[in-house]
């Protein structure tokens, strides 16, 4: 999917614009460029660099720093499953497992027709009622298996 | 009929929209007039969601309360299978000392004017009557200590910002709550964020700050929604502004979201993530204090600290140091999480015991087997066995048994747990999230993983090369991600040998 659908440098530049003249803008304008294509379009870097006279390399080494930034869109659903401690000790390993078979993908990935992106996220705050997620932003406890497949199939959280 | 029903993450993660929706309805149905009020959570989440009804005396809790449980609510409350009783009478609630989260769980987060009736603004209100060093000075002589884990004396930090002259000084809100088993930022900024407020105007007060900057993570997606809502309001409110309440000095803040990275929750990580460097750690000195933001004098501080701080400008130093033991003063709001009967928040003195808080407070295990191990202080703090729940809570206490008490998370892990595997996550987690500066994070621990997984091979002579990594990582790294990480390792193959000890298995 190529971001230039014709409005692209218009809509960058706008973007641009609302933060000029912020401290520190670079992770903001990050967020909201992501926010407005659903990845980081490899176009952007360069508009990005000189808005804020800033190196090529200089935003790709930020950019690259966070797991949050995504190269390419995410899948029509995020699903991020937390795999810290608390929830490990309430087998949220085992429902990792169970969602990658299912969806046969890896972490960080998505599914071939688009339908889901299978995130691991570290601690959700939800410790004291996990295993935890986070379905297209919404919080879940207590997750288990049946959940879990009801979630992938599509039902909401 | 007036009722009260949490929206903090943990209990809408637990159906408390669809319980709010049958509310609406049911007295819809009934032609009840409804007075809902929306709060933040109480701490009680294994009872999530928890509906709360005006009673003759009292607010009377119920739950967990699922969609099909309200109807009977309307009919005979006394009644109900699932009344628990007036809320702040249950156990959990009285046994507390709820001083930083008086007011969590029980006003709407956003209602100013109920933050005020229930006690907020007062500690602003005095520190802006006090000549600023008196204000550091209060806040030295409570005692009170950084939150965000390392535990440093909050008045000191304060008192050399507020001495460093610059045109330009700031707060900065460290609300990146990375630790897993951790969740008091999240509910405090959900539940009650103008106590976080009100405390960085103090601090900004107290040490000629002018400008204040929360750094909230991006795993946090209500916390970011109250706590954006909750700034325009107080700037409205002219809380925040030119002028402080009408008449103090000039204090804003600004809402910097996180894009996922546990190191930015290090403090000089996260100055370069606000001025959009790449956030790898910087070396000290100088310390932010003298040169933080931007290059300028800068109090870096956690959301508790700062939450802490209304209270003890309100009740004066005296009070707030009262509580607690030895050099940990004051209150620490404890959260109870993972494979738990009774998980939540839990705020008291300094000095329980970790046995009284895993056994009696939390009540063991949510699968009922023995409970094997007790991780404190977050991804960064030792494993505890059973024969060390004798530790009193308190900084020194843990660190003179090989732990930490970190952010106060407190993580239950029942006789199912595989210690190796849990070292073995360890090592993995600080390879990921390692910022990459320096050498004995970022390749000890890949060093690490590959030499537990030799020892989960059975191999014997494997065992005192991690133990030599460890020494590596604890003094030669420029952080705590590389330093602490050796504290769940050793600690798991000090107390739990036996999961160490493994057969030889057929080579991989
Ligand atoms: C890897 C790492 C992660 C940290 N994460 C956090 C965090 O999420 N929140 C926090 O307040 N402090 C965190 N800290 C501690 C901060 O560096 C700093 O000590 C703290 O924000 C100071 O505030 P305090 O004095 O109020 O505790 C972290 C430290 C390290 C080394
Ligand atoms: S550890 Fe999973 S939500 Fe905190």
């Amino acid at each position: 999917m190529s971001p230039d659908d014709g409005t692209f440098d218009a809509r960058l530049r706008g973007l641009l614009a609302e933060h000029a003249g912020r401290d520190g803008p670079l992770l903001p304008i990050l967020q909201a460029v992501q926010a407005e294509w659903g990845h980081v379009p490899r176009a952007a870097l360069p508009a990005i660099a000189a808005a804020l006279n800033l190196s090529r390399a200089e935003v790709h080494g930020v950019l690259s720093f966070y797991h949050d930034f995504r190269e390419a869109p995410a899948g029509r659903r995020v699903v991020k499953l937390c795999r810290a401690e608390a929830c490990q000790a309430m087998g949220a390993e085992a429902l990792g497992a169970q969602a990658r078979a299912r969806l046969g993908i890896g972490w960080g990935e998505t599914t071939a027709d688009g339908a889901i992106t299978l995130d691991p996220v570290f601690c959700l705050g939800l410790c004291a009622c996990g295993p935890a997620a986070l379905v297209d932003g919404q919080p879940v406890g207590r997750l288990d298996a049946a959940r879990l497949d009801a979630i992938l199939a599509g039902a909401a959280p | 009929m007036k009722v009260w029903l949490s929206q903090d993450a943990a209990a809408r993660a637990l159906g408390a929209e669809a319980v709010a929706a049958a509310l609406t309805a049911e007295a819809a149905r009934r032609g009840v007039a409804l007075d809902l009020v929306r709060t933040g959570s109480h701490g009680m989440v294994w009872l999530e969601p928890l509906v709360e009804v005006q009673g003759p005396a009292g607010r009377l809790a119920f739950g967990p309360m699922t969609p099909a449980d309200v109807p009977a609510l309307f009919d005979a409350p006394a009644a109900h299978p699932r009344a628990l009783g007036e809320t702040l009478a249950l156990p959990w609630m009285r046994r507390q000392t709820r001083l930083t989260f008086a007011r969590c769980g029980m006003t709407d987060p956003l209602d100013l004017g109920a933050y005020e009736a229930a006690g907020g603004l007062a500690g602003l209100r005095r520190a802006l009557a006090m000549p600023p060093a008196e204000v550091v000075q209060a806040v030295t002589e409570s005692g009170l200590r950084g939150r965000g884990g390392a535990g440093f004396p909050t008045g000191i930090k304060w008192r050399t910002a507020a001495g460093a002259s610059a045109p330009q000084k700031h707060i900065v809100c460290n609300a990146d709550e990375g630790d897993s088993g951790t969740f008091a930022d999240r509910m405090l900024i959900e539940g009650d964020p103008f106590c976080l407020i009100e405390g960085m105007a103090i601090a900004g007060h107290a040490v000629g700050a002018t400008r204040g900057w929360v750094y909230l993570r991006s795993e946090y997606p209500d916390a970011i929604r109250t706590l954006a809502r909750a700034l325009g309001i107080a700037r409205d409110m002219g809380l925040l502004g030119p002028r402080v309440l009408g008449h103090g000095p000039a204090f804003d803040i600004e809402l910097r979201v996180g894009a996922g990275a546990y190191v930015c929750g290090e403090e000089t990580s996260l100055l370069n993530s606000i001025e959009g460097r790449r956030p790898v750690v910087r070396a000290k000195p100088p310390l932010p204090a003298h040169e933080g933001l931007f290059g300028q004098p800068t109090v870096v501080n956690n959301v508790l600290t700062l939450a802490s701080v209304p209270v003890i400008l309100a009740e004066g130093p005296a009070f707030w140091r009262d509580f607690g033991i030895g050099r940990s003063r004051g209150t620490i709001p404890l959260q109870i999480a993972g494979n738990v009967r009774r998980g939540g928040l839990f705020e008291a003195a300094f000095g329980l015991t970790l046995g009284e808080i895993v056994d009696d407070i939390a009540g063991g295990t949510a699968s009922g087997r023995p409970v094997k191990a007790v991780q404190v202080g977050g991804p960064l703090g030792a494993y505890f066995p059973r024969a060390l729940f004798g530790t009193p809570f308190g900084y020194e206490e843990f660190a003179a048994r090989g732990g930490l008490i970190g952010h106060a998370g407190i993580v239950l892990f029942d006789d199912s747990a595989d210690m190796l595997a849990l070292a073995r996550f360890a090592m993995e987690f600080c390879a990921l999230e390692s910022c990459g500066k320096c050498t004995p994070c970022r390749i000890g621990a890949v060093r690490g993983v590959e030499t537990l997984d030799r020892i989960a091979r059975g191999d014997a002579a494997a065992r005192p090369l991690l133990e030599e990594l460890c020494e590596t990582m604890k003094f030669g790294s420029l952080c705590a991600l590389g330093g602490f990480t050796p504290y769940p390792v050793t600690s798991a193959m000090t107390h739990f040998p036996d999961d160490f000890a493994r057969p030889r298995e057929a080579a991989a």
